[in-house]
């Protein structure tokens, strides 16, 4: 396939890998930011490969696993209502909120439609004026712009029948609150190249002076990860800590400007609770006020549900790189794609996800 | 969605415009007087007349068959009624004619039993009742009996249907998947998960182009070339519907006992169902088939399989995709592309796409 096949080559895989063997001196522990990475990586065998050379720890980089128990449970919430449908990407429906999933939901008649772009929300809700559609905005840096256009679809259209359950979150200011932990591990980063595609990799420049562990703009591809992870060992092994771009062929150093001039006007930076790490400083986006009736949470009484912490799921020790997933006591016993204690578990990019469906049971 | 709080109901993304001044199916329809008996004449009888279904009788009486019998059922519900490469009346009776050919049967007499939604266009009917027709000729089965039931709007997704087949078993019989040994040869006749994605393509109006076609189609011209080739070779045979290929190995696996272990390089994908997965997350390998299956045959015969069903233009890029193991930690696995061999898991649910 046209701009695939060439990043998944084995022989230029095996010449990769055999370099990264090659020079690495010492133990390493990187942590690729993103979970499709973490995917990439032990679909492809990578993390396996590099046993004993370089370490790969799994970032916070799901934005299903890191959305607020309390904000799935007022989608639940608000889809069983008569009047409304909850409109949502996919990969949300099976997240167990406190008192169950979407798909839980819907199976007792809550109103839930799947959707591939929220301006597919918004197209509903023109073409249904009676329904309220509520669009369940979650994701980073990624969708945020998608979200923005649709704000600002459903304003030149002046509906009255559409809103957001805004749970955008932030890359950067997750990775600032790991890197200042007291335990933190991270010795450099693979960047998400999807994120920095949006938001470009400037922003890293003082991010990587300030805590002097090197920043690799990554991608996703198997050719890709190893180039990114052999980028980040010369620089380990140099004792240097700079900020490089290994996924050129997408992303520019300023990023793409218009689609952050539209995040820009349509939200701003707030604090945002994340799924087991509690609230991180500047973590999220809301809506600005000049946009918020198209805010659910103001346009719906949020009913006081309480929320049932799940303390069993260690999904915090797994997202800050502190326990791989197969560490976790409840792994593959307790917690199963079928009955998941916790986000990373059911979501397509979590970590626990990807190493059970890539039979990775054993931890190095 | 149920329909009842669709908004997008069957009538929006069914992909044929309804003409103006349609009839519509009504209540009366189904409770058994004029208007039923005219729908099955001038509808369901216009199409699929036979020398069975005329005679009307409660019981259809079917002559006298010398070898053993098979018999199947299945129910078709899908939306939107009509996708690229087929529509719900082909897939009704492929889907049967499959289920049967694919155990060893040869298709004789098909049932079926249509339920309507009150307000379903009874020029939608027509086209659909055509296509079941085509598809029964095509495939040498005859529709025997039927039923006709009537439900209240918002009740169905417009329409429903349940076939029952029957079909004579022809010798040699497949021995089935428990029987499955190490070093069987494992072979898929032709590209994976087309239905799966041309229906979603569909339904969520992706707008893909080249549009993904199903592989909505017989495989009773494949089955009987392998019968006859190398009938006392095969083990079992299998359409991959609903959970696509990779709920068919672990079906096999479970049944056997035995590790079943695929390359994932001879894996056939058409570039449009991989773009499609590939841009949603979704895995081919979990992704329904309506004219595909998968084949265990004994060590050794797997090249000759393929040979016979290349030869035929419905299976022309079938492979050989992996063999039976002696049964390891895991039932089904997978070598990937940079060679590392992983479990391929049991589809759980619906495959759903992912955000980014």
């Amino acid at each position: 396939m046209k701009y695939l096949d060439e990043y998944r080559d084995p022989q230029t895989a095996q010449l990769l890998l055999d370099e990264i063997r090659r020079i690495t001196t010492r133990h390493w522990t990187l942590m690729e930011v993103c979970g499709g990475q973490t995917h990439s990586l032990l679909r492809h065998g990578i993390a396996a490969e590099l046993e004993g050379t370089v370490e790969l720890i799994h970032g916070p980089g799901c934005p299903v696993c890191v959305t607020d128990q309390a904000a799935i449970d007022f989608a639940c919430q608000l889809a069983h209502r008569e009047e409304i449908v909850l409109a949502s990407f996919g990969d949300m429906l099976r997240v167990p909120g406190s008192h169950g999933s979407l798909l839980d939901a819907q199976a007792t008649g809550a109103h839930i439609q799947i959707v591939y772009s929220p301006s597919d929300a918004v197209e509903l809700a023109r073409k249904h004026p009676e329904t309220e559609f509520v669009f369940f905005a979650v994701g980073f840096e990624t969708t945020a712009p998608a979200t923005a256009l649709a704000v600002k679809q459903a304003a030149r259209y002046q509906l009255e029948n559409f809103s957001l359950i805004v749970s955008h979150v932030r890359v950067q200011p997750a990775m600032e609150s790991l890197v200042q932990a007291p335990d933190n591990r991270v010795q450099a980063f693979l960047a998400a190249g999807h994120v920095c595609t949006v938001m470009g990799y400037e922003s890293y420049e003082s991010f990587v002076n300030q805590y002097q562990l090197p920043v690799v703009v990554t991608g996703f591809e198997p050719l890709d990860l190893l180039d990114g992870i052999l980028a980040c060992v010369k620089q380990l092994e140099a004792n240097e800590a700079m900020l490089e771009n290994r996924y050129a062929r997408t992303v520019q150093a300023a990023g793409n400007r218009a689609a952050q001039d539209l995040v820009q006007e349509i939200y701003q930076v707030c604090d945002r609770a994340w799924r087991g790490f509690g609230v991180i400083p500047k973590g999220g986006l809301e809506l600005r006020p000049e946009w918020q009736q198209f805010d659910a949470l103001l346009r719906f009484n949020k009913p006081e549900i309480p929320v049932i912490k799940r303390d069993e799921c260690q999904s915090f020790e797994v997202m800050t790189g502190q326990i791989k997933p197969p560490e976790c006591p409840h792994f593959g016993k307790h917690c199963t794609p079928e009955s998941p204690l916790g986000a990373p578990m059911v979501s397509s990019e979590g970590a626990c996800a990807a190493y059970y469906r890539y039979g990775v049971t054993t931890t190095p | 969605m149920s329909s009842n709080n669709n908004p997008a109901s069957w009538q929006l993304n069914c992909s044929v415009s309804i003409p103006k001044n349609a009839e519509f199916v009504t209540l009366a329809h189904g409770e058994g007087g004029r208007l039923s008996r005219k729908l099955i004449q001038e509808h369901i009888l216009a199409s699929l007349n036979n020398e069975y279904l005329i005679a009307l009788n409660d019981a259809a009486q079917l002559p006298k068959i010398e070898g053993p019998l098979a018999l199947t059922t299945d129910s078709f519900v899908v939306s939107p009624l009509f996708f690229p490469g087929g529509d719900i009346g082909s897939l009704a009776v492929f889907g049967t004619v499959n289920d049967l050919t694919v155990s060893g049967a040869k298709p004789l007499w098909l049932t079926l039993s249509l339920i309507l939604e009150e307000g379903f266009p009874l020029a939608i009917l027509d086209r659909i009742l055509e296509s079941i027709a085509r598809a029964a000729q095509e495939t040498c089965i005859k529709i025997v009996a039927g039923d006709t039931k009537v439900v209240p709007r918002g009740a169905a997704d417009g329409l429903f249907i349940n076939t029952t087949g029957v079909g004579e078993l022809i010798t040699p019989i497949p021995s089935g998947p428990e029987t499955l040994q190490v070093d069987d040869e494992l072979i898929i006749s032709g590209s994976i998960g087309r239905h799966g994605i041309a229906v979603l393509a569909a339904r969520e109006e992706l707008g893909l182009e080249p549009l993904p076609l199903s592989d909505c189609g017989s495989l009773l011209q494949s089955v009987e070339r392998l019968q006859s080739g190398i009938g006392d070779q095969i083990r079992c045979m299998r359409d991959a519907t609903r959970g696509g290929v990779a709920a068919v190995l672990h079906e096999w696996a479970e049944a056997s006992e035995l590790t079943l272990s695929i390359e994932e390089r001879n894996v056939p994908v058409s570039p449009e169902v991989r773009g499609v997965c590939e841009l949603l997350g979704l895995d081919p390998l979990h992704m329904a088939n309506e004219g595909t299956m998968v084949i265990a045959v004994k060590p050794g015969a797997g090249a000759a399989a393929v040979e016979i069903l290349k030869s035929i233009p419905e299976t022309a890029t079938a492979q050989q995709i992996g063999i039976v193991k002696s049964r390891g930690i895991t039932p089904v696995t997978i070598r990937r592309t940079l060679g590392s061999e992983q479990p391929l898991d049991d589809p759980l649910g619906s495959p759903l796409p992912r955000i980014c």
